[in-house]
């Protein structure tokens, strides 16, 4: 129970960064990038799933998606400024016609591929040989599971999710992801199934580690735990429940200055479906591109400007400043 | 006027407005109580819920109902822990029917 509640002031959207950076400043800090060594590429909105949290409002019916020309053009910029990781992510990545050019390309570029998998997304047609694929090219799978119970799950990612995932990490583990010692590399990614903030991620990997052997026999390497964003699907959630101002009070109220070091937008440049650059896949989401000094599409990216740079931030910046804070690589701080 | 409001529960530092010098020590105090100890902050969560539930606070259910997700239990675990708050009410209840015995036995033939 907290003894002072904070409120956001003014809208809640891409325009209400004062609040943020208001924060940031109470506490003398900034936010400005380190050296990039990530290259998050979102391959479009087209996904299997509609899942109900979803920031990306990613679904079957979506249409945008990355063209050979666009995935050609970052394959030349990781040639071209040797970039150590390329993460990529959607919607599901895997149903775009070019996520397979884009991590053989990047593989023989000797950088580190992250692959954002649905689980679900290999029983479709012609995805049944992903773990092989997956396998093959050494690509690190991070995937999504909420809970170690399906009634949790299914409730956030649809009816029968659970049931199909847990036969997906069985697939995985078979080809020797999340197995000791194989060098597969299998995290699950855990998001609140509702409008509160993540278990410590230590306990509930624990939790998950412990469950998903005793009832199926599955392991996996890492639980990341990522703060559910107040933008899109999930911001309708909030805002059909009932729970926007108190949700959003919750992320304000728990903010956490040791986060700021590492946050993934420090490290990281993210480009869209049709080439365009942004500070996270958040921003990205809401259309708030990277500071409009910088070069805008990843034809003219350049790592040495982007080093450094000044972040765009707004109001939903408090959902990865929250407690342990939140990032694609899961916690950040201690809380 | 409501009695009992769910936003109240954000001005709950209202009540230290005329003696602020208590309400800090029992904010301290209560805060400690929940840090991780013997006990997991995740323990003494689902702790608090059930007592929440025997003095059938609605503030304190709300409040521990949060703390129990996001201490990483699940339904299960906190209707276990509600189960118990209820049977210990329960308990403590029929157990006063040896009260009851006592009080008609002393004055029956």
């Amino acid at each position: 129970m907290s003894t002072a509640l904070p409120v956001i002031q003014g809208d809640f959207g891409v325009h209400s960064s004062v609040a943020f950076d208001e924060k940031l400043a109470g506490y003398g800090l900034e936010l400005h990038a380190a050296a990039i060594d990530t290259l998050q590429v979102n391959v479009g909105k087209l996904c299997n799933q509609a899942c109900k949290h979803c920031h990306v409002d990613a679904g079957p019916a979506r249409m945008e998606i990355m063209t050979r020309e666009t995935a050609k053009q970052i394959i030349e910029a990781v040639r071209k400024f040797r970039i150590p990781t390329v993460d990529i992510t959607g919607g599901a990545p895997e149903l775009n016609p070019s996520f397979r050019y884009l991590v053989r390309e990047s593989r023989k570029l000797a950088s580190h591929v992250i692959v954002r998998h649905n689980l679900t997304v290999m029983f479709g047609p012609g995805l049944d040989d992903l773990p092989e694929f997956f396998r093959e090219h050494s690509v690190e799978v991070a995937s999504s599971l909420p809970y170690f119970l399906e009634h949790e799950t299914d409730a956030q990612r649809g009816h029968g999710v659970f049931e199909k995932s847990i036969e997906a990490l069985r697939l995985l583990n078979a080809v020797g992801y999340g197995i000791e010692n194989s060098g597969l590399i299998l995290n699950l990614v855990y998001n609140p199934v509702g409008a509160f903030l993540p278990p410590p991620q230590e306990s509930i990997e624990a939790d998950f580690k412990r469950e998903l052997w005793s009832r199926y026999g599955i392991t996996f390497n890492q639980l990341y735990t990522i703060t559910n964003m107040p933008i899109k699907r999930f911001l309708d959630y909030l805002r059909r429940s009932g729970n926007e101002e108190r949700y959003l009070r919750k992320l304000v109220e728990a903010f956490n200055p040791n986060t700021i070091d590492g946050l993934m937008c420090r490290n990281l440049v993210s480009v869209d479906w049709t080439g365009r650059l942004y500070d996270c896949d958040f921003n990205q989401m809401l259309e708030l591109g990277v500071a409009p000094e910088l070069p805008q599409t990843i034809a003219d990216f350049d790592p040495v400007e982007f080093a450094h740079r000044r972040i765009m931030t707004g109001a939903h910046c408090f959902g990865c400043t929250a407690g342990a804070g939140s990032s694609c690589g899961g916690a950040v701080a201690a809380r | 006027m409501n009695y009992y409001d769910e936003n109240d529960l954000g001005h709950f530092a209202d009540v230290g407005k005329h003696r602020p010098d208590l309400f800090e020590k029992f904010m301290a105090w209560y805060q400690a109580c929940q840090e991780d100890g013997a006990l997991s902050r995740r323990e003494k969560a689902l702790i608090g819920l059930a007592v929440a539930h025997a003095l059938q606070c609605p503030y304190c259910i709300d409040a521990f109902s949060q703390s129990c997700l996001e201490a990483g239990s699940h339904m299960e675990q906190m209707t276990e822990a509600i189960h118990m708050a209820a049977a210990i009410r329960g308990g403590a209840a029929l157990i006063h029917g040896v009260q009851a015995h006592n009080s008609v036995n002393k004055v029956s033939m």
